[in-house]
C-alpha cells in the first residue's frame, strides 16, 4: 500500500505540485485580501480566462505530440475578426459559429499536414500559421469591429447562477466541458494513447503500427479547432473582432501548459494540470489587481519566474523516475 | 568517382545558393514593379535610398541572426532575445535619462547633448546587460539541463516585465544627440550600423573559422555525447553560444534604441526572435543542429527586409504585410523540404545516369 502510494506520488508528483501551489497562491491571496475568499473572485478566473483555457487544452495535446502551436493568439484574432465581419453582413450566428469552427479545423489542418509530409520544424509552420493568421485578420478589418448579433449578446449577457449571488456566463462552462471531453479522449481510448506513444518517441510509434500521420493531423486539427472555439469565445466576451487582439497570448498559453506539468519534450502531460496551470496565471494577476498598487509587468516576472520553479521540480521528479 | 562534381552541381550544394537565388528573384520582382526601387540619391552628406533603408533597417536583425545561427548550430534554440533587446536598451536609456517614475523630467536633461552618464559607460552597460542575458541562458541550458527552448522561454516571459521594470513602466525618449549617432549616423556616407555588422560580422567568422571554436560548435550540434566523450567541453561551447547570441541581441538592442530615439520597453524589438530564426532556417541551417553558415543567415535577414521594405512600396499596410510574410515562409519552407530537393535533383539529373546506376 505505501509502495503504491510512493508510486503515485511520483509518477503523479508535477500535477500535485502545481495544484498545491496552485491552492497555495490562492490562500495567501485571500490572507493578503479578505475579499478575495469570494465565490465570486474564484469564478471569475474561469469567466475572464475562458479562451486561454480552451486554446491551452489544444496547445497541451499538440505539445504531448511533441510539436508545439504558436498560431493560437493569431487564431484567437482571426476568428474574432472574421466573426464579426461576417456577422455585421447580416448572417446568423448558428452559420458563423460552425463555419468558423470548420476555418480553424482546415488551418490547423494544413499546418499538420506540413509538418508532417514536408518534415518542417512544428515551430517554423505554426510560426508562419500565427503570422498568416494576424496578417489576415488585419485584412478583413483595420479597426475594431462590434457585434450586435443577438444570439451573441444572449450568450454574452445571461448570467448562470451557480451558487448563491456567484454567478458565470454561458461561454464560461465551454472550457471546463472541454476539459473533461479531452481528459477522457486522452486517458482511456487508443487515439489518445496514440498520442502519447508518437509525443514519446515517433520512430517506436511507427514500428509499433501506431498511425503517426493521421495522429498528428488529428492532434494539429485539434489544436486547430481549439484555438477556433477559444476565439468564438473571447469575442462572446468582448462582443467585438479585431486582427490585435490576444497579443501574447501564445505565451501565458505556453506558459500555462508548461506550468501544468506538461514536457514541453512530448510525450507526457496531462490536460488537468493544464486547467491548474491557467488558474495559477489567473490568480496571480487577480492579487496584482487586488493590490492596485504593483503594475502590470510583475504578471510577466512571476509568469517567468513560476515557470523556472516548475521546470525545476518536473526535472527533480524525472530524475527520481528514472533512478527508481 | 573520384573527380570533384561539377561546378554547376556544387554551386547549387553550397549553402548561400538559395539564399542569394531567392534574394536576387526579389530583386528582380523589385527591379520590375517597383522601377524607383533602386534609385540611389545623395542627401546633405549620405546616400538615401530604398537599398539604403534595407540595409539599416536589416542591421539589428542580421545581428541578431548570427547570434542565433551560433545558438542553433548547438541543437539549441534562443526565444529570448526580443527581450534581451528590450532589457538592454532600457537600461542604456535609464542611464542616459534619469527621470523615473512620476519625475518631473528636468529641462536639463532635454538637452542635446547633456546626459546622466557618459556615453561609453552606456554602451558598455548595454552590452554588459545582454551578455549577462545571454550567460543566464547559457547557464540554464548547459548547467541547468534544461531543454533550449523552454530555458529561453522563461526570459522570453519575463524579460519584457523587467525591461518595464527598469524604465518603471515609462515610453524613455533619449534627446542625447550623441546616443543618436549608432542608428541614424553615417560614416563615409554609408549607415553606422551597417559598419557595426560589418564588424560583429568579421569578429564571429574569424572566431568560428579560425579558430577551432566553430567546428566544437558543429560537432556539439550533431551529437553533443559523442564531443563530450571526445573531449570537447560542450557545456561551456553551449554557454558560449548563448552568451554571444546575448551579446549580438546587445548590440542590436543599441542600433534599436537608437534609431527611434528612445526605448518603449513592450514593443521594442518585437518578435525579434521570430525573424531571426527565419532569417536562419532561410541561410539552410537546420533547426537540428550541425553546420550552419553565418553570411546565409544574414542573406536570410537581408531577404526579410527586403521584402518588407518592398511591400511598404507596393503600398501594403504594415499590419497585413504579416500574412505576405506568412506567405514568404511557406515557399522558403518548401523550398528547403526533402520533398522538394528531391523533385529539383530530379529534373537536374534526368540527362545524368538513372537511379541505381549512381556509385
Amino acid at each position: 500500500m505505501a509502495q503504491r502510494f510512493k508510486t503515485f506520488l511520483i509518477s503523479n508528483g508535477p500535477l500535485l505540485t502545481t495544484i498545491l501551489i496552485f491552492i497555495i497562491v490562492y490562500i495567501v491571496g485571500g490572507q493578503l485580501y479578505p475579499a478575495m475568499q469570494k465565490s465570486q473572485v474564484f469564478f471569475n478566473l474561469f469567466i475572464n480566462n475562458a479562451s486561454l483555457l480552451i486554446i491551452s487544452i489544444g496547445l497541451t495535446l499538440v505539445i504531448i505530440a511533441k510539436g508545439i502551436d504558436l498560431s493560437v493568439a493569431g487564431m484567437i484574432a482571426l476568428t474574432s475578426a472574421a466573426s464579426a465581419a461576417l456577422l455585421q453582413t447580416g448572417m446568423s450566428a448558428y452559420v458563423v459559429i460552425p463555419l468558423m469552427l470548420l476555418m480553424g479545423i482546415v488551418i490547423g489542418f494544413v499546418m499538420g499536414w506540413i509538418i508532417h509530409y514536408f518534415k518542417v520544424q512544428p515551430f517554423i509552420v505554426t510560426l508562419m500559421g500565427l503570422w498568416f493568421a494576424r496578417g489576415m485578420a488585419y485584412i478583413i478589418t483595420l479597426t475594431s469591429l462590434t457585434i450586435n448579433d443577438d444570439v451573441y449578446r444572449h450568450l454574452a449577457l445571461t448570467k448562470l447562477y451557480l451558487a448563491d449571488k456567484a454567478y458565470v456566463y454561458i461561454p464560461t462552462l465551454i472550457g471546463p466541458v472541454l476539459l473533461l471531453i479531452t481528459f477522457y479522449i486522452m486517458k482511456y481510448t487508443r487515439l489518445g494513447r496514440t498520442v502519447y506513444a508518437v509525443g514519446n518517441n515517433e520512430e517506436s510509434a511507427r514500428l509499433m503500427g501506431l498511425p503517426v500521420g493521421r495522429t498528428k493531423l488529428i492532434v494539429y486539427s485539434f489544436g486547430g479547432f481549439c484555438s477556433a472555439l477559444g476565439g468564438i469565445v473571447f469575442s462572446i466576451n468582448l462582443l467585438s473582432g479585431y486582427g490585435g487582439y490576444a497579443p501574447g497570448m501564445e505565451l501565458d498559453a505556453i506558459a500555462s501548459v508548461v506550468i501544468g506539468g506538461t514536457l514541453l519534450t512530448g510525450g507526457v502531460g496531462n490536460v488537468i494540470g493544464t486547467l491548474f496551470g491557467v488558474l495559477i496565471n489567473g490568480t496571480i494577476v487577480t492579487i496584482l489587481q487586488f493590490n492596485g498598487t504593483l503594475s502590470s509587468w510583475w504578471t510577466r516576472i512571476m509568469v517567468g519566474a513560476l515557470t523556472l520553479i516548475f521546470i525545476g521540480i518536473q526535472s527533480l521528479f524525472y530524475m527520481r523516475q528514472k533512478h527508481s | 568517382m573520384n573527380h570533384k562534381p561539377p561546378l554547376f552541381k556544387r554551386i547549387r550544394e553550397s549553402k548561400i545558393f538559395w539564399p542569394v537565388i531567392s534574394f536576387l528573384l526579389l530583386l528582380v520582382v523589385d527591379a520590375v514593379f517597383a522601377p524607383g526601387f533602386f534609385r540611389i540619391g545623395i542627401v546633405e552628406d549620405h546616400f538615401y535610398g530604398n537599398m539604403i533603408n534595407v540595409f539599416n533597417n536589416a542591421a539589428p536583425l542580421m545581428l541578431v541572426a548570427i547570434g542565433m545561427t551560433v545558438v542553433i548550430a548547438t541543437e539549441g534554440v534562443d526565444l529570448s532575445v526580443g527581450a534581451v533587446i528590450a532589457i538592454s536598451a532600457a537600461m542604456g536609456t535609464v542611464l542616459i535619462n534619469p527621470a523615473l517614475g512620476n519625475e518631473l523630467i528636468l529641462n536639463e536633461v532635454l538637452a542635446a547633448n547633456t546626459t546622466n552618464t557618459p556615453l561609453w559607460i552606456v554602451v558598455l552597460v548595454i552590452l554588459l546587460g545582454g551578455t549577462l542575458c545571454g550567460l543566464w541562458n547559457g547557464f540554464l541550458v548547459s548547467r541547468g539541463k534544461i531543454q533550449p527552448m523552454v530555458a529561453t522561454l522563461i526570459l522570453m516571459v519575463a524579460g519584457r516585465g523587467i525591461a518595464q521594470l527598469i524604465t518603471n513602466g515609462q515610453i524613455m525618449t533619449v534627446y542625447y544627440r550623441p546616443y543618436w549617432w549608432f542608428g541614424n549616423g553615417y560614416v563615409f556616407r554609408l549607415p553606422v550600423s551597417l559598419y557595426i555588422v560589418a564588424v560583429v560580422g568579421i569578429l564571429a567568422w574569424v572566431l568560428v573559422r579560425k579558430t577551432s571554436i566553430g567546428l566544437f560548435i558543429e560537432s556539439v550540434g550533431i551529437n553533443a555525447k559523442a564531443s563530450f566523450y571526445s573531449g570537447v567541453n560542450e557545456k561551456n561551447v553551449k554557454m558560449f553560444a548563448y552568451t554571444f547570441c546575448g551579446f549580438c541581441s546587445a548590440i542590436a538592442g543599441l542600433i534599436l534604441s537608437s534609431y527611434i530615439h528612445g526605448c518603449d520597453a513592450n514593443n521594442i524589438g518585437l518578435s525579434y526572435e521570430l525573424d531571426a530564426i527565419l532569417a536562419v532556417v532561410i541561410g539552410g541551417t537546420l533547426m537540428s543542429g550541425g553546420r550552419f553558415s553565418l553570411l546565409a543567415s544574414m542573406i536570410g535577414a537581408l531577404l526579410i527586409w527586403t521584402f518588407t521594405i518592398t511591400m511598404y512600396t507596393f503600398g501594403v499596410p504594415a499590419n497585413a504585410l504579416l500574412a505576405g510574410r506568412a506567405v514568404l515562409v511557406l515557399v522558403v519552407v518548401l523550398l528547403y523540404s526533402d520533398y522538394f530537393s528531391r523533385f529539383i535533383n530530379r529534373i537536374f539529373e534526368r540527362k545524368g545516369p538513372q537511379h541505381g546506376t549512381e556509385i
